[in-house]
């Protein structure tokens, strides 16, 4: 199996559509505002250290909640409000991965974010959103082979 | 007295304030310049004519790890229309952390009509300034930079290895996780950063952002910082000070504190930083 989730894919496509830096931009500053916040439902603040992203300096959070049929819904918060990049990550992963099978998930590379922002990032900045890639993909490692289990993860 | 002199720094004239800012954003010797760690934030909004310095993109060398040379410093200048009559106020995200750093690399081409906007973006946006999503267009410019000068500001290995010989002292500007190792990189991806955790032996830590007030990203006031650097760190304005973080970035934050705030004339930033030292086979390290 693991190619990349259909929807993620589809979504690095259109960005590959868009090599002009500036339009890009413009195009995933569009994608942030999109955002939404972890449902109350799923996580309050204060927000649990377990889902903190280690080494992003967005202080950007994650959460997993499964499914009836075993795959994952994917949520977030971003505490700095200047995180734009963080959000924008956010959308993307949200909307390419949630619901994907654990197995594709799982195997989502780290290097997809250079692919989303070009190379042009700063190591930290690298390293923060390469951190909510791979705790989103730890979450679905984690429980592939697990029996369904109700409530957020 | 403005509220920025009343603070107590050795060189006031450094800052500017947003409400300064706000009064010149038609002053055509004044060049406004946003400089982000994030690089989505300037496209959603920035001060009205305020131009874009991207460090990856414009302040580094594109294959060596080095910045640009003087050839690039003036063609950068050309293109965002700045002469040497130009004074440049940077500002940008993260408590101006890459605000301070771009003011960094042009001390290294000796452009010192060049300020900082006390509070940075998150001040301007506090207090619902007015922001652009047009980007600016100005005439170019044939500006003629002088041969960077790495001697005064900027400190390499070897330079840091006699420093720490002669048992100069240090100041290791990053989290206390990252000074004492325990935390270094990504897990999974152990080329990021650096082989081996911990500090420069002798360097004191005091993470940069103790420099800021963090509710607005306005610099702290001259007693608030000696407390910090001189009761804390125990330096003293006679010292020969090298700062270093991971790349250089966070400690050119520091830099500009030690150096015009609070007016240390023999202050150093070591870029290759921990990345360098970390990585450097036998040098010492502490942890």
């Amino acid at each position: 199996m693991p190619r990349l989730p259909e929807k993620l894919e589809e979504t690095l496509e259109l960005l590959d559509l868009v090599p002009d830096r500036a339009e890009r931009i413009q195009l995933l500053i569009d994608i942030a505002d999109r955002f939404e916040e972890v449902p109350p439902q799923i996580a309050r603040r204060p927000f649990s250290l377990d889902n903190q992203v280690p080494a992003c300096e967005s202080e950007a959070y994650v959460w997993g909640e499964r499914r009836p049929d075993g795959t994952l819904d994917f949520h977030f918060a971003v505490e700095n409000p200047q995180g734009i990049s963080a959000k924008s990550l956010a959308v993307i992963l949200d909307e390419g991965l949630s619901g994907a099978p654990l197995e594709q998930v799982a195997a989502v590379p780290q290097d997809l974010v250079y692919r989303v922002f070009g190379r042009e990032l700063s190591m930290g900045k690298s390293m923060g959103l390469m951190g909510m890639v791979s705790m989103v993909a730890s979450m679905a490692k984690s429980l592939r082979g697990i029996p369904l289990r109700p409530g957020p993860q | 007295m403005s509220e920025i002199e009343s603070r107590g720094y050795v060189n006031p004239n450094v800052l500017v304030s947003t409400e300064w800012v706000s009064q010149h954003l038609q002053d055509p010797k004044i060049r406004i310049a946003e400089s982000n760690e994030d690089p989505l934030l300037y496209g959603t909004g920035h001060i009205p004519g305020a131009v874009e310095i991207d460090w990856t993109r414009d302040l580094n060398d594109q294959v060596k790890r080095d910045y640009l040379d003087h050839q690039g410093f003036s063609a950068l200048m050309r293109r965002l229309g700045i002469t040497k009559d130009t004074t440049i106020v940077f500002y940008g995200d993260r408590n101006n952390w890459w605000a301070t750093y771009a003011y960094w690399v042009f001390q290294l081409f000796g452009h010192e009509r060049a300020r900082i906007m006390d509070g940075g973006r998150i001040k301007w946006a506090q207090e619902n300034r007015p922001l652009s999503r047009e980007v600016p267009q100005y005439p170019p410019s044939d500006y003629q930079a002088a041969p960077r000068d790495d001697k005064k500001i900027r400190a390499f290995r070897q330079q840091v290895l006699d420093h720490l010989q002669a048992k100069g002292h240090l100041i290791d500007v990053r989290s206390p996780a990252e000074y004492t190792g325990e935390r270094l990189h990504m897990p999974e991806y152990p080329n990021e950063g650096a082989l081996r955790g911990g500090h420069i032996p002798g360097a004191a830590n005091v993470p940069w952002a103790r420099a800021v007030n963090p509710d607005d990203g306005t610099f702290k006031s001259a007693a608030d910082l000696k407390a910090i650097y001189e009761g804390e760190a125990h330096l003293s304005p006679d010292d020969d000070v090298v700062v270093y973080c991971r790349i250089g970035e966070r400690s050119s934050h520091t830099w500009f504190v030690l150096t015009h705030l609070l007016g240390y004339p023999r202050v150093r930033n070591y870029d290759g930083s921990w990345t360098e030292w970390g990585n450097l086979v036998g040098v010492p390290i502490e942890r």
